[in-house]
């Protein structure tokens, strides 16, 4: 299969008062791989991928999806063109159900808007199911949101994005904080999932990273370091010096 | 089609029917109190959608009130507009007013929102008096009583007759209780909770926010406005007073004593405090105060407000 460019940023910066978070940053992602970023703590990774996700605005650059210059599109506009976005920090409906969590993702795509067209709920409702069986959350469904430990809300985050049915799912993170056991679990997921959608993957997790990742970017201050296979990365000198030579 | 919340369905139809039974027990003066409570608590619905719903707090929505009063009101008054035009008209400017307040003030959120709607509403009340040789000011005006029946498709209605006013009352508050269970409960629903629960998520789910915001505003005020031409036509008076603060306040009130975000604690929640200040106001002069520490006793105690707190505690479709 030819490779199909799917995401492309031109120039992509990002200032926070005066730090530069994202330092003129050309990347591409092709269709169909699993591209993991990694870096040093605050080396830009979530500010990065939040520009891709739109929910930050970009200080300079260009981002490009599928061919289309989405720059100036809102952040849920972007989700409807196929954008998904999963957060570091675990963000979900606390005070809902498991269920209703999962169903307000399968809605945006199956009923969008307040006025869309009625008789999907059967639908709205398989969707849910199926992405809770995807991460293992079938059993907790009727729970409330907040009571779940802390590793199922993770899980929770990851099956929002699942029910998205996203063309690019970006996941910043998804195995902080999980035991290894759930880690297993998640790395199954994003492998399974990956027939389907484009995965952009944020992760600390090096034995994740090497597992999925086809190609690897590595960010460092906000820059690009190295780009290139798993193998070309930890060969990089650059690399071992900057980021994956301590303690190795 | 299946039910977005069948139980709550029922309990809505079991209340309407109560409250038809009760123009045959209540003495004459007390319809007319339920009159006055129905209508109010339409207003308070509408303020609902938005605050309990949407999680907004407005302190404004006396504006909305008064747009009703005066498209209505003035309408008739100076046109001779029929009375079912007239309340149509009330219910159009209260919905273009809120369409025009809700692109402005939906920029701001939270603390910032309170303080525009209030200056928003100041704003209206102090246009009401300041065109008061055509508004009435704060005397008002009393619409004449030719203007007080009209026949709607064969039904004739006279508005001076107690039981003619308690049942078209009823009506509507029947209808609005039938629009609102369409758009808080289920799939619709569920957005709105979602926008109040955790907007940014919400936003990152690939739903417009604004918009839905927007249109909670806008069910809102329109609401408000029908409440406000329902009132001024029923009893015949437009005056400043429904322009005032204190309306505003009223509303919150209703809404924060009954419950934020269930269907009926509007109605509770009005039912409970008109028979309450109408009863304190006849005792002492002071009955502010005692409506003041009801209010800090609801907030210490159930601040859910009485339904919101049924519902967390016991009866979680209460919503
Ligand atoms: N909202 C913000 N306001 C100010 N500074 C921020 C903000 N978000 C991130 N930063 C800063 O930008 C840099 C990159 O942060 P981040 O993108 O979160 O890094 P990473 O995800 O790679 O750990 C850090 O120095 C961080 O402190
Ligand atoms: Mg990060």
């Amino acid at each position: 299969m030819a490779e199909v460019t799917l995401l492309t940023t031109r120039g992509l910066c990002r200032d926070f008062d005066g730090l530069r978070a994202v330092d003129d940053v050309d990347f591409t992602l092709e269709t169909g791989e699993i591209h993991a970023i990694i870096g040093p703590n605050g080396a830009g990774k979530s500010t990065f991928v939040s520009l891709l996700s739109g929910r930050l605005r970009p200080t300079a650059g260009r981002v490009i999806f599928d061919g289309r210059d989405v720059t100036r599109l809102p952040a849920h506009a972007r989700v409807r063109l196929g954008i998904a976005y999963t957060f570091q920090i675990t963000n979900i409906y606390t005070s809902m159900s498991v269920a209703e969590n999962i169903a307000l993702a399968a809605q945006s795509r199956l009923s969008p808007g307040l006025f869309g067209r009625g008789g999907v709920g059967p639908r709205i409702t398989e969707a849910t199911q199926a992405a809770a069986r995807a991460v293992g959350l079938t059993e907790r469904l009727n729970a409330r949101a907040g009571d779940l430990a802390y590793g199922h809300q993770r899980l929770l985050e990851i099956a929002m994005g699942l029910a998205l049915s996203p063309r690019l799912l970006i996941l910043d993170e998804p195995t902080q904080g999980l035991s290894d056991a759930e880690i297993a679990g998640v790395t199954e997921v994003v492998r399974q999932l990956a027939s389907r959608a484009t995965i952009l993957l944020i992760e600390h997790n090096m034995d994740v990273v090497m597992a999925l990742a086809r190609r690897i970017t590595v960010l460092d201050r906000g820059a690009i370091l190295a780009q290139g296979t798993p193998e070309e990365i930890v060969a990089d000198p650059a690399v071992q010096a900057a980021y994956l030579g301590d303690g190795a | 089609m299946r039910s977005a919340n069948p139980r709550l369905l029922l309990l809505c139809a079991a209340v309407v029917a109560a409250l038809f039974a009760l123009q045959f027990v209540l003495s004459e003066y007390l319809v007319l109190t339920a009159t006055r409570i129905l209508i109010l608590a339409i207003f308070a619905m509408g303020y609902n959608m938005l605050m309990g719903y949407t999680g907004m707090l407005s302190l404004g929505h006396a504006m909305f009130f008064a747009a009703g009063v005066y498209a209505a009101g003035l309408s008739s008054y100076y046109w001779g507009l029929s009375l079912p035009l007239a309340f149509v008209l009330g219910v159009g400017a209260s919905f273009a007013v809120s369409l025009v307040t809700g692109l402005l003030v939906l920029r701001t959120q939270a603390v910032a929102f309170m303080i525009v709607t209030l200056m928003f509403a100041q704003v209206t009340y102090l246009t009401t008096l300041q065109f008061s040789d055509i508004t009435g000011g704060d005397q008002g005006l009393t619409l004449p009583t030719g203007a007080r029946g009209f026949t709607l498709m064969g039904i004739a209605v006279d508005l001076t007759r107690d039981s003619h006013r308690y049942n078209l009352a009823l009506a509507l508050f029947t209808a609005t209780l039938a629009g609102l269970f369409a758009l808080t409960q289920g799939r619709r629903g569920r957005l709105f909770a979602a926008v109040r629960e955790n907007a940014g998520r919400t936003e990152m789910l690939g739903f417009n926010t604004f918009r839905i915001r927007l249109v909670a505003f806008v069910v809102s005020g329109t609401l408000s406005g029908m409440s406000g031409a329902l009132y001024a036509l029923m009893f015949g008076y437009i005056g400043s007073a429904f322009a005032g603060f204190e309306l505003s306040i009223e509303a919150l009130l209703f809404t924060l004593v009954g419950g934020p975000g269930t269907l009926l604690g509007p109605l509770l929640g009005t039912g409970v405090m008109t028979l309450l200040i109408d009863r304190l106001s006849g005792v002492t002069s002071a009955y502010l105060i005692v409506v003041g520490a009801l209010l800090i006793a609801v907030n210490q105690w159930a601040p859910a407000g009485l339904l919101g707190t049924l519902r967390d505690r016991r009866l979680p479709w209460l919503k």
